[in-house]
């Protein structure tokens, strides 16, 4: 509870930031549910029991749960506006030393891990959104890792804002233990509300000696409709802490939803060797907007950080590559590799990159390199001359170009993100 | 290869065009029968190329006056997909890079389309794998080609092969081949010339579009016919072509009289 109060008490404090490349109307955070469960409340005792509309919404995702959770082998925790509805496959993953669990639980079952690490890579003055959210999340995921263990599926998070007007504000936190490795997945979405909603999450990620996180993420909150009416504001602040040596941090993203996407899933590579990777896909069309990245804090020796960084603007959207490269002093023989790849369809709308390069270090290498390309009348025209139809060759150009994230993706997630992006794109050209 | 059989397969007549209201084809007459090689030349910005990409049905070009007919069909309804399904294939003077896509997955997908369009069966990607290097081989390419992305960081001979291996694949009805030789050296040229004569035969028809006389030592057109100022001032047989390259194209100006001796 101190931990909210003191949240809170800062939030009062910060302004609002205003240097993003975004545009949205004052947020009245009065205004906002900060709580909201779902309707059927009493506790959901098998997975047969979750509500047939998110296993609906499950199956068009193509995240796999249920009983194709036991055939793809992944673990899921649904987070159902605030609450987490349900944990799949936790005494299995127990019997390894692994806990999955809902943070809320993990707060009253591990109360020492959460002492901790909560807070301890975001802190709770971190930023605006970070701030409010640690005063006010109600759940999230918490995963811890112990020694050693390499977890034997995927573990999966799927996020719904259900309910118009509420807003989103959930924790997650991952501790990978010396020498352990887990890969993560988060998928979300929203349905269509005309109200905006305001989703403001935190995630926490700690990697110790020789640990490594992969965390994917496939966004799809509601956009707004074609007119820009509506949609998730998804201002999200996500950090993995690289703190032991050869330790590795990795985050691919695949961000398709959300009115506005403001956020850089950021490493903190304080161990030696230690590396970080961002890979990311945003698709930003109608009136959408998007300002993401990353950040790379090169602390320890010999860190080595990659960034590889799609953006695809359609209709009247925007879409910006944000990102910060910090060399410290102490970081010495540290690499950076940095592409920022941009691609517009159609002529209303724009793709920015502010790549920020702090080199504190003279032995750093860093490179950067960014394009931008345009799907244009001629393409498209060598398509159809070889049969091809615009739609699919315009599929055909966007995943080629988005490549090198997907094959970051596990199958299952690469190939829905693939759908995913076909979908988003449709009727864009042409 | 002309023979009392041949049908018509293309039918050009009164063909305008225009490109953000400026007037590129001026009415142009030209028809090509199966088994019949057109060249087509003239000097930059003449409108052979515009010819060639109309003919694909380009969409920044208005048809201002005119008709196409191919093989009996009014070709202007048709969208480009659908021309390049009948049959109509236009080799490209620059060919696009498409990253990220392995050529392979391309050449497939080109394939399938049209064999689906013919009431063939498809071919899964091994089987095509099979035909593709068959087809390859015609035009001395390494395999190694078919899993980099199309056209990406080829070379300019490379990105003129792959076009006459898709022209080899697709077995199109009638082929324009736009400057398929510019920038290619004396080597890859005769790979390129050696595939399209392969590929031609009675039933189909090649138009070649191209500046230089050099192509068709190799490729011996039927018929040579010079444009300018968006319209067909001239028609003859292969002599044509070598008159052109010694006299330039100043001398069909001069002496229109006779160039129409030798046609």
């Amino acid at each position: 509870m101190s931990f909210r109060l003191k949240a809170y008490q800062k939030w009062l404090t910060m302004p609002e930031p205003e240097w993003q490349n975004v545009h949205y109307p004052k947020i009245d955070f009065q205004s906002i549910s900060y709580y909201s469960a779902p309707k059927p409340k009493q506790k959901l005792a098998s997975m047969d029991e979750v509500d047939p509309e998110l296993l609906r919404t499950f199956e068009k995702l193509g995240v796999p749960m249920h009983e194709r959770a036991a055939l793809a082998g992944v673990a899921v925790d649904v987070i159902f506006d605030s609450v987490s509805v349900a944990t799949t496959y936790k005494e299995k993953l127990a019997e390894v030393g692994i806990i999955f669990c809902s943070i809320s639980e993990a707060v009253q079952n591990h109360p020492e891990l959460i002492q901790k690490y909560l807070g301890s890579v975001v802190p709770v003055g971190d930023n605006y959104f970070a701030a409010l959210n640690s005063a006010v999340f109600t759940d999230g995921s918490f995963c811890f890792i112990p020694k050693g263990v390499k977890c034997p599926m995927d573990l999966s998070t799927y996020f719904r804002i259900n309910t118009e007007g509420s807003g989103q504000f959930e924790r997650t936190l991952i501790i990978a233990e010396e020498g352990s490795s887990v890969c993560y997945l988060e998928g979300c979405t929203a349905p269509r509300f005309d109200t905006n909603q305001l989703h403001a999450a935190v995630v926490e990620l700690i990697a110790l000696d020789n640990a490594d996180i992969k965390y994917s993420t496939v966004q799809n909150w509601y956009a707004g409709d074609e007119n820009g009416v509506g949609g998730i504001y998804n201002f999200v602040t996500k950090r993995g802490l690289a703190k032991g040596v050869n330790s590795r941090i990795s985050w691919t993203q695949v961000e398709t939803g959300s009115a506005i996407t403001w956020k850089y899933p950021s490493c903190i590579l304080r161990g030696d060797n230690s590396v970080g990777e961002f890979y990311s896909v945003a698709v930003t069309n109608n009136y959408q907007q998007a300002d993401t990245g990353t950040k790379m804090i090169h602390l320890g020796k010999n860190t080595r950080s990659t960034i590889v960084s799609k953006g695809i603007s359609a209709g009247h959207s925007n879409s910006s590559y944000r990102g910060l490269v910090r060399i410290t002093p102490t970081a010495e023989g540290a690499r950076n590799y940095s592409q920022c790849d941009s691609m517009l369809i159609g002529d209303q709308c724009g793709a920015h990159t502010f790549p920020y390069i702090q080199v504190h270090n003279s032995s750093a290498v860093v490179e950067h390199e960014a394009s931008t390309s345009k799907i244009g009348e001629d393409q498209l025209f060598y398509f159809s001359q070889r049969n091809i139809d615009a739609e699919e060759a315009v599929s055909m150009i966007i995943n080629g170009f988005c490549k090198d994230v997907f094959q970051q993706l596990p199958m299952e997630f690469a190939v829905e993100a693939t759908k995913l992006l076909s979908f988003k794109l449709e009727g864009s050209v042409g | 290869m002309i023979d009392e059989n041949s049908r018509t397969i293309l039918s050009v007549q009164g063909l305008r065009a225009s490109i953000s209201g400026t007037e590129i084809l001026k009415g142009i007459d030209l028809t090509v029968k199966s088994g019949e090689i057109h060249a087509i030349m003239g000097l930059n910005g003449s409108g052979k190329s515009t010819f060639a990409k109309v003919l694909a049905g380009h969409s920044a070009y208005e048809i201002t006056g005119g008709s196409i007919q191919f093989e009996g069909n009014d070709l202007l309804k048709l969208p480009p997909e659908e021309r390049a399904r009948a049959g109509l294939f236009l080799a490209f003077q620059y060919p696009i890079e498409i990253p990220g896509v392995a050529n392979t997955q391309f050449l497939r997908l080109a394939y399938n389309t049209v064999q689906t369009k013919r009431g063939k069966e498809e071919l899964d990607p091994l089987e095509f794998d099979d035909f593709v290097r068959e087809k390859m081989k015609l035009l001395d390419m390494k395999a190694d080609f078919l899993d980099r992305s199309v056209n990406e960081g080829f070379s300019g001979g490379e990105k003129k092969r792959n076009e006459i291996l898709q022209m080899a694949l697709l077995e199109p009805k009638l082929s324009i081949l736009d400057e398929t030789d510019s920038g290619l050296d004396i080597d890859a040229l005769k790979i390129v010339a050696n595939g399209v004569n392969q590929i031609a035969n009675n039933n189909n028809a090649t138009i070649l579009v191209t500046h230089y006389q050099r192509l068709l030592d190799y490729i011996v057109p039927d018929f040579v016919h010079v444009m300018q100022a968006g319209r067909i001032v001239m028609t003859g047989g292969k002599e044509l072509a070598l008159e052109l390259e010694t006299r330039g194209y100043d001398w069909v100006n001069v002496d229109k009289s006779v160039a129409g001796i030798i046609a």
